[in-house]
């Protein structure tokens, strides 16, 4: 018997998806032109990008790089394009990018900040990416306080070094007085100790052994300091202040204390309430007035000051959204297991706090990098600032688009690679599935 | 053997203000005020002694006197006769005008773009986050003095709009000029005007208000009253019958018509901004500094609003397009109707701490020159008086105002959309 069956017996192969599916064109049928509206976006879209290329390419790449003035880079320009418009003069970064990015500091110094940079990197390493590096360039971390300063402004070493000591003497005295009085006790014992020892010894200390084993810097005035160095010294002391002023904002404001709380409130919505230039010009015109008579500090570590009581507020609010993201059981749970209020938080609520406000605390930072430029309306010589007294050299007298995009490129890639730096940090840190 | 009759007598002692839990927070209270109130007591007594030295003590005065300058870019009549409080009332008009702009543009841009980052064109997509990358991360008054270098730059000089050979030329039917000292627009005019109602006399802060631009307001409401009476009727209709009548004509009808017979007998018409010798004159004048700060300020703010937008269409989780979409909604429609509203109470509280931002950014005007309340009242009136104390103090308290406004009116507004829980 034969068989009859008209059903077929075996798979056909498998055929290939049609050509409009796949490869290159499947990809730009599905991207680009899934629909005639897509089309048209994509269209005005590729004109856009051709209007934009077609100024920046030349404008980038068609360029003059050696030039002693404007008037130069035009004639050059002229010579070779025909026209001086759509070229760029990058001879002024050539000449000028040491000042952009040093100010007007000593040339023959410029190692002090660079090594203080490369220190930075040092001692942020450990911190930023404790799973790949050792943890013995902690410290690092430690000393940075004291040395940057020091390689910064120069000076006798031994200023840094006694100040440094204030940190050890209080915790000796904290160390040796809670066996003999108990934990309250000498915490307040050791601040105190360590007070006496700033106000009153320190300056002796470090006069004596200045005297005796004279080491130290040429220092360098504040008004030397400028250009992006600035911004950066600027960034990092607002930066490393700010965390821990703000996690004690967040949790005062937290608090179930009336009073510690009101006083919380009132600092964090006043100094969220006011532009940053108020502040600076309180730092600019004001602080001396509110100092003793005659005492008179210097202008950077006042903008300091203030940029970092500034930073310290907005950072309060962000901790203070993750307090508020922490579920109540947390709480709870750190409670019944008999911590007290220090312990619960340094154990179970900050960490998680803290991860959960990565993100805005990160954003933070940036903005309060990028807001390190307002400082050139008080009439500090940082990056914006420089580019006001290139301006007034009869030279350059008329460039502006080179030095913008020179400073716009570099907080570009500082506050690009934070952003980037802070989702790595939040994929680490993720514990959920 | 003895038994214990009373729970032993509890006596005060010293100790237990700091060891007792009860008395504790007590004690920490009372410190920490004792410190603050030491620590604003030394700054006070500095301010006192230090200012008695410099011989200037605390006083308003130098507020009713003559400012001494000019102000380019106002709302209100002013000349520098005027006295510094006026001065400062227009700087601060001129603050609210940039933030509210900026506001308004930055929302517009920001919702764009934040709607296009999420868009399934893989180069529009592209091209939106280059966009918000590339603002985000530069500092704002770098693109503010950008902004004003671009337009004082680049754009026509006004001696190239003259003669006979002229290279440049008026845009929109010769009525906007853009110029490389501001762009010139037509202004509004009334022939048969109402005239103004003079508020506060003849002080520094007399304020003039139209007649015209109150009857303009009270028409348009009582038009939009109208308009919503007549859909309610409309309603009423479809509900009793089921039919929906056409309304829309009706409501342009109630739109216009009464606008237009108002600007008829008003005799409106445009002022046109005409080149008269070395410059335009009519018209009305805005300045590269306002067009640079608003311009640099909504598109940095728009960057954010950008991100705010996107991730509040990303909280929305995905079964609501889809359950959307199983119920025929139109992929606009699932937008509107189903996304948006719930994207809005993600979006709202972020957005309203962006826009107290562009509000205390616009007091980067003074790089450009342009005269908010940063630049009169903690500028110009600052240098000439000298009295810094004073003037920056009545600085940060007017922004602390407005900021906490905005933060009150955002709240009312985002307590109304709030989602209602159980």
């Amino acid at each position: 018997m034969s068989d009859l069956s008209f059903v077929r017996t075996e798979m056909l192969p498998e055929q290939a998806p049609p050509a409009s599916e796949i490869g290159v064109v499947g990809w730009l049928r599905h991207n680009l032109f899934s629909g005639w509206i897509n089309s048209i976006l994509t269209v005005i879209s590729l004109l856009a990008i051709y209007g934009v290329l077609s100024v920046l390419i030349p404008y980038v790449f068609q360029s003059v790089w050696n030039a002693e003035s404007l008037n130069e880079c035009r004639e050059i320009m002229l010579a070779n394009w025909g026209s001086t418009h759509g070229h760029a003069c990058w001879a002024v970064i050539n000449e000028r990018w040491l000042q952009l990015l040093f100010g007007f500091y000593p040339p023959e110094l410029y190692w002090r900040p660079i090594l203080a940079l490369v220190l930075l990197v040092a001692a942020l390493a450990p911190i930023l990416f404790a799973d790949r590096v050792s943890s013995k360039l902690l410290i690092v971390t430690a000393i940075y306080p004291f040395i940057m300063p020091w390689l910064m402004w120069g000076g006798s070493v031994w200023g840094p070094v006694s100040i440094a000591l204030g940190f050890v003497v209080g915790f000796m005295v904290l160390k040796y007085a809670t066996n003999a009085m108990g934990e309250l006790i000498a915490l307040i014992a050791a601040v105190v100790s360590a007070l006496i020892w700033w106000v009153l010894l320190a300056g002796v200390f470090a006069g004596a052994l200045d005297a005796i084993l004279p080491f130290a810097l040429e220092s360098v005035q504040s008004r030397q300091f400028g250009g992006f160095m600035l911004a950066i010294l600027l960034g990092v002391v607002a930066i490393g202040c700010s965390l821990p002023i703000g996690i004690v904002l967040a949790l005062g404001r937290q608090s179930h204390l009336p009073i510690v709380k009101w006083l919380c409130v009132c600092f964090i919505e006043f100094i969220r309430g006011v532009p940053l230039i108020t502040l600076l010009f309180v730092a600019s015109l004001l602080l001396n007035i509110f100092l003793p008579p005659g005492s008179n500090f210097d202008i950077i570590l006042r903008v300091m000051i203030m940029v970092t009581l500034f930073a310290s507020a907005y950072m309060a609010e962000v901790i203070r959204g993750g307090l508020a993201a922490l579920p109540r059981g947390q709480y709870e749970g750190a409670d019944s297991l008999g911590l007290d209020y220090w312990q619960s938080q340094r154990l179970i609520i900050m960490p998680q706090a803290l991860k959960i406000s990565i993100p805005g605390i990160v954003s933070t930072f940036i903005g309060v990098f990028k807001d390190t430029t307002l400082v050139s309306i008080i009439g500090l010589f940082d990056v914006i600032g420089l580019t006001h007294a290139i301006r007034a050299d009869t030279a350059w007298n008329g460039i502006y688009w080179e030095l913008f995009a020179f400073i716009a490129l570099l907080f570009f890639v500082v506050c690009f690679s934070m952003s980037r730096y802070s989702m790595y940090l939040e994929r680490r840190l993720k514990t959920g599935h | 053997m003895t038994t214990l009759t009373d729970p032993p007598k509890e006596s005060f002692r010293l100790s237990m203000l700091i060891y007792d839990s009860r008395y504790r927070s007590m004690t920490i209270q009372v410190v920490a005020m004792i410190f603050f109130m030491l620590v604003a007591a030394w700054l006070l007594n500095n301010a006192i002694i230090n200012l008695n030295t410099l011989g200037k003590p605390i006083s308003f005065k130098f507020l009713s006197n003559p400012a001494g300058y000019d102000i380019n870019q106002r709302l209100l009549d002013y000349s520098s006769r005027d006295i510094n409080l006026r001065a400062a009332l227009i700087g601060l008009l001129n603050t609210l005008v940039v933030a509210v702009l900026g506001c308004i543009t930055a929302t517009i841009i920001g919702v764009i773009v934040g709607v296009l980052r999420l868009s399934s064109n893989w180069l529009v997509a592209r091209i939106m986050t280059v966009y918000v990358e590339m603002f985000r991360n530069v500092p704002v008054l770098l693109w503010i003095i950008l902004a004003w270098a671009i337009l004082s730059e680049s754009l026509p000089k006004i001696k190239s709009f003259r003669g006979e050979n002229a290279t440049s030329s008026m845009s929109l039917f010769d009525s906007v000029a853009i110029t490389n000292r501001g762009i010139y627009i037509p202004e509004p005019l009334f022939s048969r005007s109402l005239g103004n109602i003079h508020l506060l006399g003849d002080s520094g802060l007399r304020f003039d208000i139209s007649i015209d631009l109150i009857a303009i307001v009270v028409v348009l409401a009582l038009s939009i009253f109208g308009m919503r009476k007549v859909t309610a009727r409309a309603n009423a209709v479809q509900e009793a019958t089921g039919d929906r009548p056409t309304t829309w004509y009706i409501q342009l009808g109630i739109l216009f018509v009464p606008m237009i017979a108002l600007l008829v007998a008003l005799g409106f018409h445009l002022g046109l901004p005409e080149l008269k010798g070395f410059n335009f004159k009519g018209g009305t004048h805005l300045r590269n500094s306002l067009i640079a700060l608003w311009l640099a300020l909504s598109l940095y703010t728009a960057a954010f609003i950008a991100e705010i937008v996107r991730g509040g269409i990303m909280a929305i989780s995905k079964g609501q397009s889809e359950a959307a979409a199983a119920l025929g909604l139109r992929p606009n429609r699932t937008m509107s109707l189903v996304i948006l509203p719930q994207a809005l109470r993600v979006i709202i509280p972020p957005m309203i701490s962006n826009y107290l931002n562009l509000t205390k950014n616009s007091s980067l005007a003074i790089a450009v020159g342009y005269f908010d309340l940063t630049g009169t009242l903690g500028g110009v009136t600052l240098n000439q008086t000298g009295r810094e104390l004073e003037c920056v103090l009545l600085l940060m308290l007017v922004y602390l105002v407005i900021s906490l406004l905005i933060s009150a009116v955002m709240n009312w507004y985002n307590k109304r959309v709030e989602l209602v829980e159980r």
